[in-house]
């Protein structure tokens, strides 16, 4: 079994096939990249504009509110299929990779927003009050007053957010994304060793969701220590 | 004129009438205290003062200028000539005490980082905590974490300091240590408004004390009339029932 396995190993690692595998990887460090990136950017923006209690802003909190709660409940693929699709019927010609990138985004965006909205709601509403009415701005508020509080405890989720929506990404071969996953099944359907195929793109995923989780957790030790420092010790 | 002057003032809370009516001039340097049951609207009056929650009706003027609580800029010029110290405390926990009292002066007040340091370290020499200059909030005691406030709050140089209820939080054997502290502030001439619930203390550092109830200034006179001969039903009541529970305690 082990030798037989063996002996694949030059005819499923041909260039033609090392070139398919780069390619498809790079494309889903490019869906998760962006995703990630756009989640964080855009998620702290929506955030911001759910948490907001000023009356003029108060479409604009209906709004984020309605697409969080939305994007949050539909599956992935169907969002996807839906972007794919939409984009047809109004004539747009997007690329299947374009459409992907922009459907992980909206999703990455609802979930890291609800995820940096409840952090900023971990901190005492009363410390923001005290920080008024030594008139602070609202934007001196958040940034020296709440966020570096909430940071440590939006950290751990955002990451662990990051490390499963990696995977999600595999649904982008739905719509004709040639990315890992995408470029196992070809590879497989062509004959090649299973397990070497898909070990592969094992391997592949985790090299690229590994030193995300790292990132993360070398944050979180950071801006943990910079809100508490004699806790540093402990927090790496 | 009157330091702190307060006209008809009344504000809500959603379909509850907190404040109906609130009459009271503080002169300059004068310590009042506000005493009366929970709900009466003590703390309420000095959420609207700092424009925490806006008035219903009535006014607030410092030195002649009424405040404009839908103008951010007339807030704002009220907000930097005024300081408040929480029940909760409300010091900021990603911040060590240092910080806590010298964000403020130095960022939003822009005063020389240098001097408010030396300033923010006296003050809390002042207060008792100047060994612990580095320490996070959480690190310390409820009856520190109140001195580092008010500490906080006199490093904005206030001309008019607002104290709610600073001591209900804090261990019976920690609330003399906050008090010592306030007493010291008094000789200081700073224009205060104090809610309390310590009578001994009120009676002891106030200047004149209001009776409040039903979002009223039902009685407003020297601590000896409030507490020995008022001249209101419910003034006897409250401080009757008061005396007795301090008395039976």
């Amino acid at each position: 079994m082990l030798g037989e396995i063996l002996s694949e190993i030059p005819r499923v690692f041909t260039p033609y096939n090392l070139l398919l595998f780069a390619e498809a990887a790079l494309t889903t460090l490019l869906l998760s990249g962006v995703g990630c990136v756009a989640g964080l950017v855009f998620g702290f923006g929506l955030a911001l504009a759910r948490s907001t209690r000023s009356w003029p802003f108060l479409p604009l909190r209906i709004l984020a509110l309605v697409y969080a709660e939305v994007v949050r409940r539909v599956p992935f693929l169907v969002t996807l299929m839906l972007f794919f699709f939409g984009a047809q019927v109004v004539g747009l010609d997007l690329a299947p990779l374009t459409v992907a990138l922009i459907a992980t985004s909206v999703i990455s965006t609802a979930f890291v927003g609800e995820i940096i909205r409840s952090g900023l709601q971990s901190v005492r509403p009363a410390q923001i009050e005290a920080a008024a009415v030594m008139n602070f701005t609202p934007w001196q508020r958040l940034r020296l007053v709440a966020l570096p509080q909430a940071w440590p405890l939006i950290l751990p989720p955002v990451f662990g957010y990051f490390v499963l929506f990696i995977k999600d990404t595999a649904l982008a071969s739905q719509i004709g994304v040639l990315e890992l996953t995408d470029a196992g099944k070809i590879l497989n359907t062509k004959g090649f060793s299973s397990f070497l195929v898909y070990g592969t793109v094992l391997i592949l995923y985790f090299v690229i969701s590994y030193p995300l989780a790292r990132l993360g957790s070398h944050l979180e030790s950071r801006l943990g220590a910079s809100r508490h420092p004699r806790t540093r010790g402990s927090l790496r | 004129m009157a330091h702190l002057d307060i006209r008809g003032l009344a504000a809500r809370y959603g379909d509850a009438q907190v404040l109906d009516g609130i009459d009271l001039q503080v002169e300059r340097g004068e310590i009042v205290s506000l005493i009366g049951p929970s709900g009466s609207g003590k703390s309420t009056l000095l959420r609207v003062i700092t424009g925490l929650l806006p008035p219903e009706r009535g006014s607030i003027a410092l030195d002649g200028q009424t405040i404009d609580y839908a103008d951010r800029r007339s807030v704002k010029a009220a907000r930097d000539r005024l300081a408040i110290v929480f029940q909760q405390y409300n010091l900021f926990g990603n911040m060590d005490v240092l910080r806590n009292v010298t964000v403020a002066p130095v960022t939003i007040r822009k005063r020389d980082r240098r001097e408010v340091d030396a300033e923010a370290r006296a003050l809390l020499d002042r207060v008792g905590l100047g060994d612990k200059l580095h320490a996070y909030p959480d690190q310390l005691s409820g009856g520190q974490q109140q001195r580092v406030a008010i500490a906080r709050a006199l490093c904005l140089r206030p001309e008019i300091l607002l104290l709610d209820e600073v001591t209900s939080a804090l261990d019976p054997e920690r609330v003399g240590e906050v008090l010592d502290t306030i007493r010291e502030l008094a000789s200081d001439k700073i224009t205060m408004l104090i809610v309390s619930h310590e009578m001994s203390f009120v009676r002891d550092v106030s200047h004149r004390v209001a009776f409040m109830a039903d979002g009223r200034i039902q009685e407003i006179a020297s601590p000896e009339v409030i507490f020995e001969r008022p001249a209101v039903k419910r003034t006897q009541d409250f401080v009757g029932r008061i005396s007795r529970r301090s008395g039976s305690a």
